[in-house]
């Protein structure tokens, strides 16, 4: 079920540029498990979109099958939303993105959706570089479905009912480094003063933005033998500096002292601001980001924060050279070459 | 939706026609080519594009049209033909959203569990695969001059053969009344001629008779009536097989040709 929230807007609260509130950004009530990290995540993106001041009619909401594609019901009303097919949001994304480029395409998924059933179509959205952010709200488990493993789930971890998990996981982050994803992020829901700039940075981003968020799933992998449970990931998360996100024109206000941050500028000007630490890590170096996450693994930590970006890639829409107006505003005499055209191309044949 | 083009120049125009089908009636449209369309040699008419033609963008509502509007429903049948007028996002600040959802909802796009709600839903698709049937390609028709003819259903890539074969026959005095299938949902004119045959041979190139069981399934039309005629070695029908099994059936004799 879904249920509408009353409106009942309180003089008090904070508006952003735009004039809305936080209330503006909401969704529908949402239905999933109380204490499902989905809802911290959606909490986390109505955070973003408030303080970029994003105008929610812009913005198309995309997901797959799983209580993770549910989420999208559950965050800004006054945005289009399509739930697509099990794994096939990737599609109904590089469709929307060519026909619109303008808009913000905000794509969830989960880990069965993207690591099992729709991971041809993840690779090929990274591989093209479609201008999205894509979150999948990893858990370790096909949750919607009541509990089986996912790809994602750790050797090591059993499921709710005590059975071995007999497969390695995939390891998203990796493979979207890989593949060419210009934006990749790991973090933890719980974690919403690492998450929110990571979100707000991946919006600015231009190009595909991946973040690959652990996302405990409270019913059916939370168990003291999962390595997706709350326990293990705040026991095992070593999260890297912290991130900040810096507006366009605003000043840098963090705590490090001098030539203890790293500063990526992103495609509007904005910048992230990451804090340096014994890591000795440079997020645009794609080599060593893998380095830095294969490392982690084998120490059996979880490696959080912003691991990898490249803001000198060219979006699809670029790559592909489509005209500065939106292709589904294109009208006939724009698009349709006509019968002369036609006549060319026959004696062509003939 | 299907098309059932016959050759690679039908394909070129069913293949405009669908972008036009699918924008009216909001559903894909398959344009079903088979592999000896697709990988032999035709010579076929020329391609030819009317410039007089206009592209149907079926039912898209922009802002003005949203801002005389008080009560827009993604689902609502405002025209009563089963299809409901659309928005694309970022269309309107504050009119227009909806979220395409994967479950039954209502005809504002809101999610509901409400089974009345959901039976008018689907019997609103009913209604639009009634219009679609309407806008979809006629079959090709071509009766014989001899009253109480034995009727011959077949489509695609099929053609060829099929008027091949239909001269072996008059050659051989046997008369049949022939019909191209070009679409999916079937229209009236499928049914019509169906109604008005005793005996319909359906001729095709796949071995479980796909589009007479569709037929069967679609009309309630009785096994008997429709007669499968099926070739599935994988190399393009022939004028002679058909013939042939038409006419001994016809005849109750062997054809030697
Ligand atoms: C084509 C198809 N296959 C299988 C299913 C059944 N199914 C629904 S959700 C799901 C897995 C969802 O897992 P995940 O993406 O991790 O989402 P979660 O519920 O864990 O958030 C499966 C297999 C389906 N709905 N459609
Ligand atoms: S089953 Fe798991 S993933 Fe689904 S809503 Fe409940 S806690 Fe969340
Ligand atoms: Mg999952």
């Amino acid at each position: 079920m879904s249920y509408f929230k009353p409106i009942n807007k309180h003089p008090n609260l904070e508006k952003n540029k735009l004039g809305l509130t936080r209330r503006d950004y909401e969704g529908g009530v949402s239905t999933l498990c109380a204490g499902c990290g989905h809802d911290s995540i959606s909490a986390c993106i109505i955070e973003a979109c408030f303080r970029l001041n994003i105008e929610a009619y812009k913005v198309a909401k995309l997901s797959g099958i799983g209580c993770s594609s549910k989420a999208p019901a559950y965050f800004l009303n006054a945005s289009h939303g399509f739930n697509s097919v099990h794994g096939r949001m990737p599609s109904i994304a590089t469709g929307a993105n060519c026909a619109n480029e303008d808009l913000l395409y905000l794509g969830v998924s989960g880990d069965g959706d993207s690591a099992s059933i729709g991971i041809g179509q993840f690779i090929h959205a990274i591989r093209r570089q479609v201008n999205m952010v894509y979150f999948v709200e990893n858990n370790g488990t096909y949750g919607l479905t009541k509990g089986q493993f996912s790809a994602t789930n750790d050797l090591e971890s059993k499921n709710k009912y005590g059975e071995d998990n007999l497969f390695p996981p995939i390891d998203l982050t990796s493979m979207a480094i890989q593949l060419g994803a210009s934006y990749v992020a790991r973090s933890f829901s719980g974690d919403r003063d690492q998450l929110v700039p990571l979100i707000m940075g991946a919006i600015q981003h231009k190009g595909f933005a991946l973040l690959d968020i652990i996302s405990p799933c409270v019913t059916f992998n939370n168990h003291d033998s999962s390595t997706k449970s709350y326990d293990y990931i705040r026991n095992h998360n070593e999260a890297m500096g912290k991130t900040d996100f810096v507006p366009l024109g605003e000043e840098i206000k963090t705590n490090y002292d001098d030539g203890s941050s790293v500063e990526v500028k992103l495609h509007d000007g904005s910048r992230l601001s990451l804090e340096k630490t014994d890591h000795n890590f440079d997020p645009t170096d794609a080599g060593n980001s893998l380095e830095l996450i294969r490392e982690k693994n084998k120490e059996g930590k979880i490696i959080t924060g912003l691991l990898y970006v490249d803001n000198k890639c060219k979006p699809l829409t670029e790559i592909m050279d489509l005209p500065d107006k939106p292709l589904n505003t294109l009208e006939q005499d724009e698009l349709c070459p006509g019968s002369e055209v036609l006549e060319e191309i026959n004696k062509g044949l003939s | 939706m299907l098309l059932f083009p016959e050759d690679p120049q039908e394909c070129f125009e069913f293949s405009a026609e669908a972008f036009n089908l699918a924008e009216r009636l909001q559903t894909p449209v398959f344009v079903i080519s088979d592999l000896d369309i697709g990988m032999n040699d035709w010579v076929t008419d020329k391609f030819e594009w009317d410039d007089e033609q206009k592209y149907d963008r079926g039912k898209v509502l922009k802002a003005e049209d949203l801002d005389q509007m008080d009560n827009f429903g993604r689902y609502l049948d405002v025209d009563d033909d089963g299809i409901c007028y659309r928005t694309y996002p970022g269309t309107h600040p504050e009119k227009g959203a909806f979220f395409t959802r994967g479950t039954s909802h209502d005809e504002y796009a809101r999610y509901t569990e409400n089974g009345d709600i959901n039976e008018q839903t689907l019997t609103r698709l009913v209604k639009k695969f009634r219009t679609a049937s309407e806008l979809v390609p006629n079959p090709i028709i071509n009766l014989s001059e001899k009253q109480g003819s034995s009727g011959v259903i077949f489509y695609g890539s099929t053609s060829a053969a099929m008027y091949e074969a239909k001269d072996i026959l008059n050659e051989n005095n046997i008369e049949v009344d022939l019909m191209r299938i070009r679409s999916f949902p079937f229209n009236l004119d499928v049914w019509e001629f169906i109604e008005n045959h005793d005996l319909i041979y359906v001729i095709e190139q796949n071995r479980d008779s796909q589009m007479r069981t569709l037929i069967m399934a679609e009309g309630g039309i009785s096994a008997e009536k429709l007669r499968s005629l099926v070739w599935f070695n994988g190399d393009p029908i022939q004028a002679k097989f058909i013939a042939k099994k038409i006419y001994e059936r016809e005849s109750q004799q062997t054809l030697i040709t």
